[in-house]
């Protein structure tokens, strides 16, 4: 099972902090791999905010082929970051490591940030198609202010090869999963956190009801539901169909993956529209067993589980800080010094949403009037 | 002089030709002639016959021969008489000296056309074959990865949905401070949607059932919803609904059929105005999986007066459905009618659907109703599927397989992003073999929302003889010896429809228990996995192909 480690703060801190939580919980994964998504970017970034972010891995040949698309795409190289490699005993380096900072192309300059967005996503998914049947060239994301790393091995390792312990590499959101998905062949497009036009999200457990809920958005005829090589990635889309494509408000997250039955909408003010939406969105009910966190483009943070609640997740923390984590003893890494008793554990119907820049946490519960 | 065929009965089939041979004990036999007075076809009779016996008596062998007159039990050789293996001489006797063999080497067939008129019969398809339904397995099992569900224990929502859904882009939702509320100046229409049962009891009529078989179904419906809990429906089948029915509060379990002989719609649409409850749903047939494209026929014999009254027609007459609606010229525009003008009776608060057989035009009719915003479902009745009457080369011979036919239709339904807006009805030869469950489930994984179950009910919940080495299949004639698809008094009185009903709610309380007990394993409980084909997978590569699922030997 995934061991998660989320942490939302209003001041940068280094993702080494994720790494050392994942490594409190290293009983409960096997090593074989780390995917860090980080937000609100500090440090060398800190500078680079309204331009967008390429986060990914390639070959020499993937890099000429990058260049070359990204320069006919009109995209201009602002900046490009590589981790300092270290060799470190059981990781295979890559050949490049990278996050660009890109400037858009004139014509696009004037452009809403939704334009912006399709574009970015666009461009995204044409290099993966680019890079994938070699895999010569990866990209996990492609957006402002976001950087994404994944690769096979164990976290504290992969902290060491990447030299993240060194570089300057800080934000303000970081969201950190210590397993690759090992149910089905390692592949670093199954690494979570997933990420897609501001949405981002990781799930601890197996998603039984993948196949449907793959199918209902494969067919969504949106250009960015493709991938899937996890079962998690789903969650990812979920949200970003929820929130950006049908502009539900967050909390409706939970109520599409985990819709109440008729009994239980009575207390709700808004059963009329909860009936229609169970409904409509009866593919994307989830079974579970999954316990989800995620982030939404402004920086919100939450965690919520399925309706049977058979994964581990617990939020705490301080004003300034909450950590979001599958484990306990993740949090006393994280935060030591916090009110243990006001840690949650979310149940089957409340959804832990914290506000951007760690301002205040909230429980959402499904039954609340 | 005789000719010489006469007298060797060159012309006469001999017993070897029947399909069930009686297995008469002589020595058990004590002539009370329950058999012969209640074999449903008189395939046997009384008889006498002489016999010769060598007898000797006394110290000193004597032998002499005596000729005795004794009475027999004889099963006769005339076709039309042919004993189908009922077994309701079986069951009269009291000294179990008779019961039917079936003859696998029989040429039945071969003489079933007396008269110039091929054989028709009730029942499904005579193919004993395992189904495909039954080679699928379930084999996504939850174990260490994911926990396996309790199906005792974890709260199961084994329900569906029947209705037109709209999309999620269409819904007519507005957002006041993060609380989402129904827009109700917006003229959008809200499809009408039930919650139900993933089974349901398929049409069957009230003048093809018996009285008490139609009413044991409906009060075991009934009983299920009221008392159980369980949203079973029932279709009516063509021919119209008791009268009181009509204006009770249990029409709301009842989808209406109607058919191309629009039989009882007259008595129908006159209750409208008097209806405590708005109908489950409509059903418009268009086609039939056990007889495609072939029209429904209630012999004169079954015509009787509560039938003729319901039907609006003189007693004792043959009811001829046509093949066709006589409305229908295309389906863009004559079927849309249809919905609407069902749909506009009930002021669009009910589900109207078409069901047709299984065809490889299927999908064409799919597309035509995807497009239709107020077609709530496609219902597909595959060739397996049952009937009172029809030709046997139909039954036998005509209709598509419902598993590829409905996966297809699925996976257009998927390509289309609609797979979640109109329901498919699967049906047509489900529990064949009795496991309803494990059917159902492998439907609703392969893309159905639901399936109808119609000969399965009938033997599992009257013990109807029929099968598929053609057993019993009388349904049509009026003489059913169970009682089940008669009019006649003789016959059904036999039928407790309180036993009926019984049996109809221990099927579905079973079958509930069974279901969860297929999708706990695989991890399933909130939702019904419509479309979940990862968990199916079968021993065979051409139909794994075929249905996009996974092969495993």
């Amino acid at each position: 099972m995934c061991r998660l480690a989320a942490i939302t703060s209003n001041e940068y801190f280094s993702p080494m902090e994720n790494i050392l939580a994942l490594e409190t919980m290293k009983e409960g994964h096997d090593g074989s791999g780390l995917g860090l998504t980080l937000k609100d970017l500090g440090g060398r970034f800190r500078d680079a905010k309204g331009y967008p972010i390429l986060s990914g891995i390639s070959s020499n040949t993937g890099t000429k082929a990058l260049n070359e698309f990204m320069d006919k795409a009109g995209f201009k190289l602002l900046d490009a970051w590589s981790p300092k490699i270290k060799a470190v005993k059981g990781i295979t380096p890559r050949d490049h490591y990278f996050a660009r900072v890109y400037d858009y192309p004139k014509s696009y300059k004037t452009k809403s940030i939704k334009e912006k967005e399709d574009l970015l996503m666009n461009i995204r998914l044409m290099l993966r198609k680019i890079g994938e049947p070699d895999q010569s060239l990866f990209a996990f994301s492609f957006y402002p202010d976001v950087l994404t790393l994944k690769e096979v091995g164990d976290p504290l390792q992969l902290a060491e090869f990447f030299g993240l312990d060194r570089e300057n590499i800080k934000a303000k959101i970081v969201f950190a999963q210590g397993r690759q998905n090992t149910n089905y062949a390692i592949y670093l497009y199954a690494c979570h956190p997933f990420f897609i036009q501001g949405y981002c999200s990781m799930t601890n457990g197996e998603n039984t009801a993948f196949v449907p809920i793959r199918e209902f958005l494969m067919s969504r005829s949106f250009p960015g539901y493709i991938g899937y090589n996890s079962d998690s990635e789903v969650f990812t889309h979920i949200l970003h169909y929820t929130s950006r494509q049908l502009k539900l408000p967050l909390t409706y997250f939970k109520d599409v993956i985990t819709p109440l039955k008729e009994s239980e909408r009575e207390t709700r003010q808004d059963r009329e529209a909860l009936q229609l939406m169970k409904q409509s969105l009866r593919p994307l009910c989830i079974d579970g067993p999954n316990m989800v966190i995620g982030f939404t483009p402004d920086g919100t943070c939450f965690m919520a589980h399925d309706a049977k609640k058979l994964r581990p997740g617990v939020v705490g923390g301080v004003k300034g800080k909450y950590a979001l984590m599958s484990e306990e003893c993740g949090l006393d890494s994280v935060i030591p010094k916090r009110t243990k008793a006001k840690d949650i554990f979310p149940m089957k119907y409340d959804m832990v949403i914290i506000k951007p820049q760690a301002e205040e946490l909230k429980v959402w519960s499904q039954l609340q009037n | 002089m005789e000719p010489a065929s006469k007298l060797d009965h060159n012309h006469n089939l001999s017993l070897r030709e029947f399909p069930y041979i009686i297995r008469w004990r002589d020595d058990r036999c004590k002539r009370c002639g329950r058999c012969t007075a209640a074999c449903p076809v008189k395939a046997i009779e009384p008889s006498v016959k002489v016999q010769r016996v060598v007898r000797s008596e006394g110290p000193v062998p004597s032998p002499h021969a005596v000729r005795n007159i004794v009475h027999i039990v004889e099963q006769v050789t005339d076709i039309e008489r042919c004993c189908t293996g009922c077994g309701t001489c079986t069951l009269v006797c009291p000294n179990e000296a008779i019961e039917p063999e079936y003859n696998p080497q029989n040429k039945f067939m071969h003489y079933k056309n007396k008269g110039g008129e091929g054989y028709k019969r009730g029942g499904r398809r005579n193919d004993p074959s395992v189904s495909t339904l039954d080679r699928l397995k379930f084999t996504r099992i939850s174990m260490l990865t994911d926990p396996a569900l309790d199906a005792g224990r974890h709260e199961f929502r084994v329900r569906t949905l029947l209705g037109r859904i709209l999309p999620p882009e269409d819904l007519p939702l507005l957002s006041d401070n993060g609380t989402l509320r129904v827009d109700k100046t917006t003229d959008r229409f809200i499809p009408p949607v039930r919650e139900i049962f993933p089974i349901m009891i398929g049409s069957m009529s009230v003048g093809a059932l018996s009285p008490p078989m139609w009413e044991g179904l409906a009060m075991g419906v009934a009983y299920l919803n009221e008392v159980e809990g369980l949203p079973v429906l029932m279709c009516t089948g063509e021919g119209g609904v008791p009268p009181r029915l009509l204006k009770s509060r249990f029409l709301k379990y009842m989808c209406l059929q109607i058919a191309s002989g629009y039989f009882g719609w007259d008595e129908i649409i006159h209750s409208i105005p008097h209806m405590t409850e708005d109908p489950a749903a409509i059903e418009i047939k268009y086609g039939q999986g056990a007889k495609p494209g072939d029209g429904g026929l209630l012999m004169a014999q079954k015509v009787l007066k509560l039938i003729a009254g319901i039907r609006g027609v003189p007693q004792f007459v043959d009811l001829a459905s046509p093949p066709t609606h006589q409305t229908k010229y295309s389906i863009e525009e004559a079927v849309a009618k249809m919905i609407q003008s069902m749909s506009m009776a009930w002021g669009f608060r009910v589900p109207v659907y078409p069901k047709i057989s299984g065809t490889k035009t299927a999908r064409a009719v799919l597309n035509n109703l995807a497009r239709n915003p107020f077609a709530a479902a496609l219902s597909i009745d595959g060739e397996d599927g049952g009937t009172g009457a029809a030709y046997n080369v139909s039954l036998d011979k005509m209709g598509h397989p419902i598993a590829s036919n409905l996966r297809e239709c699925y996976l257009d339904l998927v390509k289309q992003g609609k797979q979640n807006e109109l329901p498919l009805i699967a049906a047509g030869g489900v529990a064949k073999k009795g496991n309803l469950a494990a059917n159902a489930a492998a439907l609703i994984m392969l893309g159905a929302s639901a399936v109808s179950i119609g000969k399965y009910i009938m033997q599992a919940a009257a013990n109807c003889f029929g099968d598929e080495y053609n057993r019993c299949n009388l349904c049509n004639t009026g003489k059913c010896p169970r009682g089940i698809t008669t009019q006649d008094p003789k016959l059904y009185r036999r039928l407790d429809s309180d036993v009926v009903a019984e049996r109809v709610v221990e099927v579905f309380k079973a079958a509930n228990v069974e279901l969860k007990k297929i999708f706990a394993p695989m991890g399933r409980s909130t939702e019904l996995p419509i479309g979940m084909s990862d968990g199916l997978s079968v021993d065979d590569k051409a139909i794994a192909d075929r249905l996009e699922i996974s092969y495993a030997c």
